[in-house]
């Protein structure tokens, strides 16, 4: 009996064992797949013949990608609207939500309801494009930005926040003669770092992430971002080389002249490198922003 | 330092020209342009709909056609046919994230079966990253394992002699809502697990004790304490899934897209964006933006009045 029962126990611990184990390698194996690939003999990757582990290491790819035409300027199309949209997402999400937690403000619960109630609906992609046209928010790079400050979501993860704050810190700054901007700027900010740090991580990596805004308003390449770049590299074989023709590589070995591959590679560990850098350090504030959202409903 | 004046020492006085009510509302009035602007303006959009209308020229220089757009989804053949093939696929995708809606269920329950803790942490992050990565990276991993060329699912599958020559699988229409729902639960399956894990990590611990006791084996618990402890959560998820029924968003299935996978892939937002953007039925593709957004909010009211009646409890 006691031996059967623990037969049970060892098959279903090494199939959960096996499991995990098979499913943690579906995700990983991927990205080390397109890792070993950027850094093998671009002539045995393009061939296919770069599995398991890299081949003829060499770091020439990373060098020469920013050489290719446009895409550095996607790149720094890309960090520009990371840095400057998480900014604005992230100070505008804390001095919306602490405005809202004044009492005072005139008709606060409509207005509240005015900027929440936009979770919940959306008029349609293509009327939405037509305004956005009307707005000028084609080829204009702050249709990366505006469009993005006001999130409801994180307005509300905010104001959850400070309204935990103790009210008596606000009350004993104002007594002291400061107003609303100033208790904003030295009180409520440097109390709302953790919730901060959530919404920033969040909006970073929406902003780094965003492609379809591109596809919708941009024509001009100035505005491509790397996300964009990539999707177009990996449709267009024809453009691409073209690209890596008029790169000049003429006179460099085949293992490191550009190919097809270690062009598609490349960029797209370019685009994910910042993701896992971030990522694991940055684990908990995910879980908790998650987290928070759920018991908010 | 400088003599402190006796204005400075009165508290602030919400008097000065504008009462203390309105300025606070002007600090976020700029806020709220913003929001009126990129939300509620694009409504107004909706009256491209009754016009034949074509990029380029003045609403008012374009003929006014009433609800010739919303009776044409109806009336006209080849209009119903497209929208009933691109409903088929939207309903398809959507139910078939219902039914692997388990599956970050059973993914919570079996991690929390893991005693090992540094294992569990190591599962959790490495199968959570897939979620932060864009659907064009998702699309470029494809491209890189399944391309016909050099890809590596077909060099494995010629080296073992399962395949003759490269096929290429990502421009084939078999199986495409299998695939499309696949890659979604690759991309989502580590994330999608992580509500239940705190949900079952909150479970009082002296039930799983008092059921040790009474002599419950493993899946005795899990079925009697593991998973009434967690269906609230999975309630809440289903309906929001419910309520986003028919936005199953473009993304995913614009990158996966292609012209052999089309009949398949187009979605209502991919269809829309295909008529409208790409092709020249701007009005057409505004009616059925339209529709679509009145059904969604429609489904949204649904759900939040299951989720009342059920529960007790709205979602909105």
């Amino acid at each position: 009996m006691r031996i059967r029962r623990s037969f049970g126990e060892i098959s279903f611990h090494t199939l959960n064992y096996a499991f995990f184990i098979l499913f943690t390698f579906l995700c990983v194996f991927p990205f080390y797949y397109l890792f070993i690939n950027t850094i093998s003999s671009n002539d045995l990757s393009a061939r296919g013949l770069v599995t398991w582990y890299p081949k003829e290491i060499h770091f020439e790819n990373y060098v020469q990608i920013l050489k290719i035409k446009g895409l550095s300027q996607a790149a720094f199309i890309s960090v520009a609207r990371t840095v400057i949209g998480t900014a604005a997402t992230v100070l505008c999400s804390a001095f919306l939500g602490y405005l809202f937690t004044k009492k005072k403000m005139w008709a606060r619960s409509f207005w509240y309801r005015f900027m929440v109630v936009t979770m919940y609906f959306n008029a349609g992609i293509i009327p939405w494009f037509v305004i956005m046209m009307k707005l000028n928010m084609t080829n204009n790079f702050l249709a990366y930005i505006l469009p993005t400050i006001v999130s409801p979501f994180f307005i509300i993860l905010a104001k959850t926040f400070i309204e935990s704050i103790p009210e008596v810190l606000q009350e004993s700054a104002e007594i002291d003669g400061a107003g609303t901007l100033t208790v904003f700027w030295r009180i409520i900010l440097p109390l709302i770092k953790p919730i901060a740090a959530t919404i920033a991580i969040f909006a970073a990596v929406t902003q780094w992430n965003s492609f379809i805004d591109t596809v919708f308003l941009m024509t001009d390449q100035t505005y491509y971002t790397l996300q964009f770049v990539l999707y177009k590299y990996l449709n267009e074989s024809n453009s691409l080389a073209a690209i890596i023709r008029s790169g000049g590589t003429a006179n460099i070995d085949l293992s490191k002249m550009q190919t097809a591959t270690s062009v598609r590679t490349t960029v797209s560990m370019i685009v994910v490198i910042p993701i896992m850098l971030v990522y694991p350090f940055f684990q908990r504030f995910f879980v908790k922003g998650i987290m928070i959202g759920a018991v908010k409903g | 330092m400088e003599p402190v004046t006796r204005e400075e020492l009165k508290p602030a006085r919400s008097g000065g020209i504008l009462s203390e009510r309105y300025r606070l509302f002007l600090y976020a009035l700029p806020f709220l342009v913003l929001v009126f602007l990129f939300s509620y303006l694009p409504l107004y959009g909706w009256i491209y709909s009754l016009y034949n209308y074509r990029p380029g020229f003045k609403l008012s220089d374009t003929p006014f056609v009433g609800l010739q757009w919303f009776r044409s989804i109806f009336a006209n053949p080849t209009q119903t046919a497209e929208v009933g093939r691109v409903m088929k696929n939207t309903i398809a995708m959507s139910s078939l994230g219902i039914l692997t809606s388990v599956l970050p269920v059973a993914f919570a329950i079996l991690l929390s079966e893991i005693k090992a803790m540094r294992f569990k942490k190591t599962v959790q992050i490495l199968t959570t990253l897939p979620n932060f990565i864009s659907w064009v990276l998702v699309y470029a991993i494809a491209f890189a394992l399944f391309n016909v060329d050099n890809g590596l699912i077909n060099k494995i599958m010629i080296g073992l002699g399962l395949q003759e020559r490269g096929i290429n699988y990502l421009a084939t229409d078999n199986h495409t809502w299998l695939s499309m729902i696949l890659w979604n639960t690759w991309k989502g399956l580590g994330w999608g697990a992580i509500m239940y894990i705190a949900a079952i990590t909150s479970i009082d611990q002296e039930l799983y004790d008092a059921a040790k006791v009474d002599g419950a084996g493993r899946f005795r618990m899990i079925w009697n304490i593991t998973i009434p402890g967690i269906m609230p959560t999975y309630f809440v998820l289903l309906m929001l899934q419910i309520a986003n029924f028919i936005n199953n968003g473009m993304e995913q299935y614009f990158v996966f897209q292609n012209p052999i996978n089309k009949d398949h892939i187009e979605v209502l937002d991919l269809y829309v964006y295909n008529a409208g953007m790409l092709g020249t039925n701007f009005s057409f593709a505004t009616a059925v933006s339209m529709l679509k957004s009145l059904i969604s909010i429609g489904l949204l009211l649904f759900a939040n009045k299951l989720s009342k009646w059920v529960r007790g409890e709205s979602i909105i």
